[in-house]
């Protein structure tokens, strides 16, 4: 019999009950909940009697409406301008109070997005199966665990049951070998990963990310590629456990301590794909060959070296993909052919749960040290993703290189990824954006985002256009 | 979860092809923190006049009266005759929400968006299929006779008409199960409850730092 993936093992020792129809009852080991799926969910079990299952498993923050003013964030949640928006999260903190269910509220120093917030408190593990109403979620993978977004009558569901009912998806492997060049970070190698097996292309499979790069990749970087499985359709992304996931996770407020320590590093150094464990497709990559890249339209597959042009669609001879370019260029206020490094920049966004975390900042803060914002860069802000990448980027003074070049230093929260709070864009604007989505409208009405990564996030502002931070 | 058996009622055209679920239930009801409170907004773009928003009283808002559903006649309907793919667009739940509020049981359609047909069934509604002809006459009989009913038979999967023809339909033997029972996912699943707890004993043992507080 073939050797069992990393993606068997998790699933095969969280199997609480098989059913004839082939699918599962999966125990869920973490629940983290945020202020915009979970009221449903909350008012479902109400209405029917139920408390949760394991209310310990699970943990909450607000972090989609929060504001990241900090004018907004001094009187906490009696503080949030948007009437709407108060009540959301008013509401995470009575259900989470009522319940008894451990939440990092508005100022709390440990709030943030949930995605960044679970691995650094140690809230999410090696070996778990965690799940989130938000399909981000992938994010935890990187810890060597199966993460999972879901919807609001299944995160009602794992709050009754601790159990999600579930179905075996296929293994895909994702295989980069080498060095990154210089300049060259993990959220490139996503984007690339993405241009090349696009939107769909995971579809159906759970993706571990293997192979050389990520074995030499810190925990921050596997954290950046696997929150960006789902943006390539697979639901779960992860990688295996070594030296580098444990030292991680040591010390961490929620991780085993003492005997314990010693019983689940036991356990986690097996959370590795067998030698010979077969994998349904493998798509592999050479790291010699990434690039810096940036995505040019509206759906993350549309992404290119920085040193590209944007596509011409009478190149194409697909109709449907010469239509979706057409669409894109005009959306996108593009012209066909021209190059990536004349798109001019209104704003710049450094945040989000793909490249909020300490490691993307002083990325970002090194490019712009001693430097200025251009002015016809109107704003660009810089957005931390929890409390704690705050007060570590403020004891390394990060916020000060930001603020000396013009930039803005804000409050934790997902802020201008999906504007659902005060920070949109306007119509017509472009953003060169750290987040994971360039969806129409995603970040405002109209409003143009470019996939980048911190560096070229940072190097951007400075140029007011898009330029190689390699040669920066 | 809501039963479903039989049911006899009013049947009400949506007589359009692609209604989605911003349709069903516009975007701005989506910032509500409730699953109730849906019904009077149902199709609010479409019932409405003016615009709906969430928290403004409905009471006294002006009714548009070419909307089929606002006919004296269409009162009360709680059988919804639909055009193909009925329910397309996000995943959000509220569509359901809303139709369960707002009295309907069952819908009949050539074809439902996927995603739309499991939620119909997680929230106690009906969605049957029918071919595109058998729909039609449908349409027809409605139109000519006001009062118009239909009776819906699940265990015996059929759809009796006033004038006695029956059509049969198809339904997934589970959630036929569940629909006919009352079952939602989470009190079948609670069936399971010593399966689970069984395995929450085997994990402890495996994993002990998991359940230490
Ligand atoms: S930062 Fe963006 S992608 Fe991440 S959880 Fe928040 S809204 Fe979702």
């Amino acid at each position: 019999m073939a050797g069992k993936t990393l993606y068997d093992k998790l699933w095969d020792s969280h199997i609480a009950s098989q059913r004839d129809d082939g699918s599962v009852l999966l125990y869920i080991d973490r629940h983290i909940v945020h202020e915009v799926t979970s009221p449903q969910a909350f008012e479902g079990l109400r209405i029917a009697g139920r408390k949760p299952w394991r209310a310990e498993t699970v943990i909450a923050t607000p972090d989609h409406n929060v504001p990241t003013t900090t004018k907004e964030r001094l009187s906490g949640v009696e503080g949030i301008e948007d009437p709407v928006s108060q009540i959301q999260v008013k509401t995470l903190d009575s259900n989470c109070d009522e319940l008894g269910i451990t939440e990092f509220k508005i100022n709390d120093p440990r709030q943030g997005i949930v995605h960044v917030v679970g691995p650094e408190t140690g809230a999410c593990l090696p070996g778990m199966t965690i799940v989130c109403g938000d399909s981000h979620t992938s994010t935890n993978g990187a810890m060597g665990a199966l993460a999972m977004g879901i919807g609001t009558s299944e995160v009602e569901h794992v709050l009754a049951t601790q159990c999600l009912i579930s179905k075996k998806m296929k293994n895909m492997l994702v295989k980069v070998d080498g060095d990154l060049g210089k300049g060259v970070t993990p959220k490139d190698v996503v984007l690339a990963v993405i241009g090349k097996i696009g939107t769909a292309g995971g579809t159906g499979y759970a993706i571990e990310f293997g192979g050389s790069t990520f074995r030499n990749m810190s925990m921050e970087g596997r954290l950046t590629v696997c929150n960006m499985a789902i943006e390539a359709g697979a639901r779960a992304g992860m990688v295996a456990v070594d030296d580098i996931t444990l030292e991680y996770v040591k010390g961490r407020t929620f991780a085993p301590k003492g005997e314990h320590w010693d019983l689940a590093e036991k356990a986690w150094r097996n959370l590795v794909s067998d030698d010979d464990a077969v994998f349904d497709k493998v798509i592999e990559i050479n790291a010699e060959d990434i690039e810096p890249q940036v995505t040019w339209g509206t759906s993350p597959e549309m992404v290119l070296p920085v040193h590209g042009n944007v596509p011409d669609p009478l190149a194409e001879n697909d109709s449907s993909k010469k239509a979706a370019i057409e669409r894109a260029l005009q959306y996108m206020g593009l012209n066909a052919g021209q190059s990536i490094k004349d798109i001019k920049l209104d704003r710049v966004f450094i945040g989000s749960c793909t490249n909020s975390r300490i490691e993307d900042l002083r990325a970002a803060a090194a490019v712009v040290k001693g430097k200025k914002k251009a002015d016809s860069v109107r704003e660009a802000i810089v957005v931390p993703g929890s409390g704690a990448v705050k007060v570590q980027a403020e004891k390394e003074g990060l916020h000060e290189i930001f603020t000396a070049a013009g930039m803005e230093w804000r409050e934790p929260g997902c802020s201008m990824c999906l504007a659902m709070n005060a920070d949109k864009l306007e119509q017509g604007e472009h953003c060169a954006s750290t987040s994971n989505r360039n969806f129409e409208g995603r970040q405002g009405f109209g409003g143009r985002t470019h996939l980048v990564s911190p560096a070229m996030a940072a190097a951007a502002a400075i140029a007011g256009h898009f330029v190689d931070v390699r040669e920066f | 979860m809501k039963s479903f058996t039989t049911h006899s009622g009013i049947v009400g055209p949506m007589d359009r092809v692609n209604v989605d679920t911003d349709l069903i239930i516009p975007k701005q009801f989506l910032k509500s923190i409730q699953r109730s409170g849906f019904g009077p907004n149902l199709f609010d773009e479409l019932r409405y006049l003016d615009k709906g928003e969430p928290g403004k009283p409905n009471e006294g808002r002006p009714l548009n009266p070419e909307f089929p559903l606002n006919f004296p006649r269409y009162q009360n309907t709680s059988v919804l005759l639909a055009r193909d793919n009925f329910g397309c667009g996000s995943s959000r739940e509220h569509a359901p929400w809303a139709l369960d509020e707002f009295g309907i049981r069952s819908i009949i359609a050539p074809s439902f968006a996927d995603i739309f047909y499991n939620n119909c069934f997680k929230n106690g509604i009906l969605p049957i299929v029918l071919s595109a002809e058998d729909v039609d006459t449908l349409f027809k009989e409605m139109y000519d006779n006001e009062g118009y009913q239909l009776t819906i038979d699940l265990p015996e999967q059929t759809i009796t008409a006033p004038s006695g023809k029956v059509y049969m339909f198809e339904v997934d033997a589970f959630r036929k199960h569940c629909l006919l029972n009352g079952l939602d996912d989470i009190e079948l699943t609670l069936q399971e409850a010593d399966s689970i707890k069984a395995f929450e004993e085997k994990h402890k043992n495996a994993a002990p730092w998991l359940f230490a507080s």
